[in-house]
């Protein structure tokens, strides 16, 4: 049977679209996690990455953070926490979480260090106290890249997710994991599908987001 | 008045920006900043805003030291332009230049009355007020960075080179601008660049600063010109300052000869009349009186077919310099200027000897040095 | 039997903590260079053609946003439980992160450069070796550091389509013995792994690009 029969079978079977194994559940809890840990890692990152880019420094440190977060192995972070804490959410989130903070954290401080010097100059020359600098001048050029980078993160976030069913939580991977333990490909291939759809409503809606929340006078650049 | 007090500034790394430099900027008049590279002009200028901090000596406004002030509300109160201009991207024209009115706290409509007021001040089109900076000229920018600055009616204007991104021929547009809307609003601007000639026909007063952050002299531009305080001043000032001081003397006493000037319609008796012994060649004008160019007057007198000669450019009588009129004469192929009045039509012509006659009176009444070497060589 | 030694590895997993190591940059490393060797001319077919940069990178991303974990189920149709299930996807997010980078890399050499290298006539595929491909360095190396360390913390995931995760492996292992030691094991070791790649790119990039040593020195 070739992936569209899996598919074909998989959304197709009984009571796929209710109840607490249906879609619509299981898609709630996968945005659920996925969400919680991409705010638990916007709140960690981006107040870091906006303040040293806004000073210029740490930026060594920074690198060097980011590739240590990025080296972890989130899978073997998950098993190590589990493993440690016994069942619970927050394996599942730490793991996430340090996922998409590197990226976060990595582009605002790029991206705060790229607006260019003559803007924040006209500012400050002005009479802009510095966090107007900040929040009125910095963050609105530089929301574009920001937007990229923590899109960048809740999409690895998004397709990560998946890992919570190896430790007996929800969202999509359950199909995934559950799929495989009953070699059963129909359902690991509707699980996969169902990952990668919502990683790819993600990108849409950070689409529509840098179409809301960016000035076309920045967009356009 | 502006009062920078024996101010130093030296870096960590021990390099000296300025040191212990001395002015006094008058109130509602343009002073000019002017060096090479690394004279300290820039940094002199951003000191007033407290953008930099002096490492010694002080800069009182008005006779209070600047550092009495909160550093904001100083700022405020000075008007800001950059190189670039340094708008912000994310805000439309209106938007950047209501930016510092709205930080002080103005409301909305009364913000966006008064950037609208300002767009046209500067000459820009108000139809371009929801426009984002991107979609603007070079020198849109700027006019918009002028305009920003003017915003909240601030008493000081600091601008630091903020011509000298923009090509030659709209520079020379904003400058002019500049001037007008000096003429309106009598701000006191400290003006930096690095172009002499700029400083010259901006300036009401120019100090020019050496390597090292010194000042070197500080006056008048035609002072500047006719008596420069040493080498340096004089190496920088170029090697046609004779010609460029010229463009400090006006025109109005000027003798002109009106006779060599005939309508093209001009019957042959009438050229005869009007031929002169000192030049073979005639004016024709147009039946209006403006001119139209040169002819050799015998062969006209004569009904021969003759040709233009074309005159180069005219001076404006009364208005123009004595370097306009020294120009049109150089670039005249008979060597006479021709001089218009102020709706363009003919009222004489001048020979080359009677401008450098002109010139050596001019200098007899205002300049002991030799400023005139330039001309005369 | 000694529970208690770090390097120790269960018999079940038939290797030892080297060869898990090996293996580990084996399936981590050939994918980063199978992603290179792709991004390189793709790269510069997007930096010369811009039209074709767009889709290019919308259907890297599609990929980039499967899971890995479902990426390798699907595989396992057409390769089994192997080596290359394993590779075929980390090669793909590879390719993901290192073409942009290349893009980017190529975008900024100066039109200035690029004007005299041609002026000096040079043709394009000289150019883009020897005058375009040097200065993008640093860029390429930025783009190679974020894969390479990516994709050796990805493997990892292998182990879950049939002990096809090299150190990953010591993690069921540590969940059905319950010992925590081998999940440190796996966890730092990668880590570990991923950071020492890190530090050679970094000095690769020394190396290859001695003129840009004193920007990167402020």
């Amino acid at each position: 049977m070739n992936l569209f029969g899996y598919a074909q079978q998989f959304f197709d079977a009984p009571g796929r679209w209710s109840g607490a194994d249906g879609i619509p559940q299981r898609l709630l809890e996968h945005v659920q996690y996925s969400a919680v840990a991409l705010l638990i890692a916007m709140v960690i990152a981006l107040p870091v990455g906006l303040l040293t880019g806004h000073t210029g420094r740490g930026g060594n440190a920074l690198s060097v953070l980011a590739t240590a977060a990025r080296a972890l192995p989130s899978f073997g972070l998950l098993v190590l926490l589990t493993i440690l804490m016994g069942l619970g959410m927050t394996p599942v989130m730490v793991p996430l979480v340090a996922l998409a903070v590197p990226p976060i954290l990595v582009t605002t401080y790029e991206a705060i260090r790229a607006v260019d010097p003559a803007l924040v100059d006209a500012a400050r020359g002005m009479g802009l106290p510095r966090w107007r600098v900040l929040a009125q001048v910095e963050l609105p050029v530089a929301l574009p890249l920001i937007l990229s980078g923590i899109r960048s993160g809740a999409i690895q976030i998004v397709s990560t997710a998946t890992i919570a069913a190896y430790v007996s939580f929800g969202g999509l991977g359950r199909y995934i994991v559950d799929g495989l333990s009953q070699v059963d490909y129909a359902k690991v291939v509707g699980g996969a599908i169902l990952v990668a759809a919502l990683a790819l409503a993600t990108l849409g809606f950070f689409w529509a987001l840098n179409k809301v929340l960016v000035s076309p006078g920045v967009r356009r650049r | 008045m502006i009062v920078i007090d024996a101010v130093t500034k030296r870096y960590p790394d021990g390099t000296t920006a300025v040191d212990r430099l001395t002015l006094e900027i008058p109130d509602r008049s343009i002073t000019v900043l002017v060096g090479p590279s690394g004279c300290g002009k820039t940094t002199t200028l951003r000191m007033i805003n407290r953008m930099v901090d002096p490492s010694g000596g002080r800069i009182l406004l008005d006779g209070h030291d600047i550092r009495e002030r909160p550093v904001n509300a100083l700022r405020r109160s000075m008007g800001y332009v950059i190189q670039h201009a340094g708008l912000f991207p994310h805000r439309t024209v209106i938007e950047n230049i209501a930016t510092v009115p709205r930080l002080l706290g103005w409301d909305r409509s009364r913000a966006r009355a008064r950037g609208l007021e300002l767009m046209e001040r500067v000459g820009l089109d108000t139809a371009l007020a929801k426009r984002y900076p991107y979609q603007l000229s070079g020198g849109q920018q700027q006019r918009v960075g002028v305009a920003r600055a003017l915003a909240a009616d601030p008493p000081v204007l600091l601008m630091d080179e903020p011509f000298s991104a923009v090509d030659p021929i709209v520079r020379k547009g904003l400058q002019d601008e500049l001037l007008r809307i000096q003429a309106d609003l009598g701000k006191t601007v400290v003006f930096v660049t690095h172009d002499i000639d700029e400083a010259i026909k901006l300036g009401d007063m120019v100090a020019v600063l050496r390597e090292g952050g010194r000042l070197a002299q500080y006056a008048p531009p035609a002072e500047l010109l006719s008596a420069p305080a040493d080498e340096f001043v004089e190496d920088f000032l170029g090697a046609d300052r004779g010609i460029r001081h010229l463009s400090f003397f006006g025109t109005e006493g000027l003798e002109l000869t009106a006779e060599p000037i005939v309508a093209e319609d001009a019957t042959t008796e009438q050229v005869r009349a009007h031929t002169i012994p000192q030049t073979p060649y005639v004016l024709v004008t147009d039946t209006e009186g403006r001119p139209r160019g040169w002819t050799h007057a015998a062969d006209r007198a004569a009904g021969l077919p003759t040709e233009l000669l074309p005159y180069g450019h005219a001076f404006t009588y009364g208005q123009d310099s004595l370097r306009a009129a020294l120009d049109s004469a150089v670039l005249s192929p008979t060597g006479w200027a021709v001089a218009v009045d102020a709706e363009g039509r003919a009222i004489g012509v001048a020979a080359q000897e009677t401008i450098a006659a002109a010139i050596r009176g001019a200098h007899a009444t205002v300049g002991p040095r030799d400023s005139v070497r330039g001309v005369l060589a | 039997m000694n529970h208690g030694g770090f390097f120790e590895v269960p018999s079940d997993l038939q290797n030892t903590w080297w060869g898990l190591v090996g293996w580990q940059c084996e399936l981590a490393l050939l994918p980063v260079l199978y992603g290179l060797i792709l991004a390189l001319p793709l790269g510069m077919l997007c930096a010369r053609f811009r039209w074709i940069y767009p889709p290019v990178l919308g259907v890297a991303t599609v990929f980039y946003a499967i899971p890995s974990l479902a990426f390798f189920v699907f595989l396992i149709d057409y390769y089994g439980e192997s080596d290359i299930t394993v590779e075929i996807p980390l090669t793909v997010y590879s390719l993901v992160v290192l073409i942009p980078a290349i893009v980017d890399g190529m975008r900024s050499v100066s039109e200035d450069t690029r004007a005299a290298a041609t002026a000096m006539g040079f043709g394009t595929l000289r150019r883009y070796l020897q005058v375009e491909l040097p200065i993008a360095v640093p860029a390429v190396i930025a783009g190679l550091r974020v894969a390479t360390v990516s994709s050796v913390s990805l493997v990892s995931v292998g182990m879950l389509i049939g002990n096809e995760g090299a150190l990953g492996n010591l993690l069921s292992d540590a969940l059905s013995y319950h010992r925590p030691l081998l999940a440190w094991d796996a966890v730092l070791s990668i880590a570990v792994i991923g950071v020492v790649l890190d530090a050679l790119l970094v000095l690769a990039r020394r190396l290859l690009t001695p003129w840009a040593r004193k920007a990167t020195a402020k």
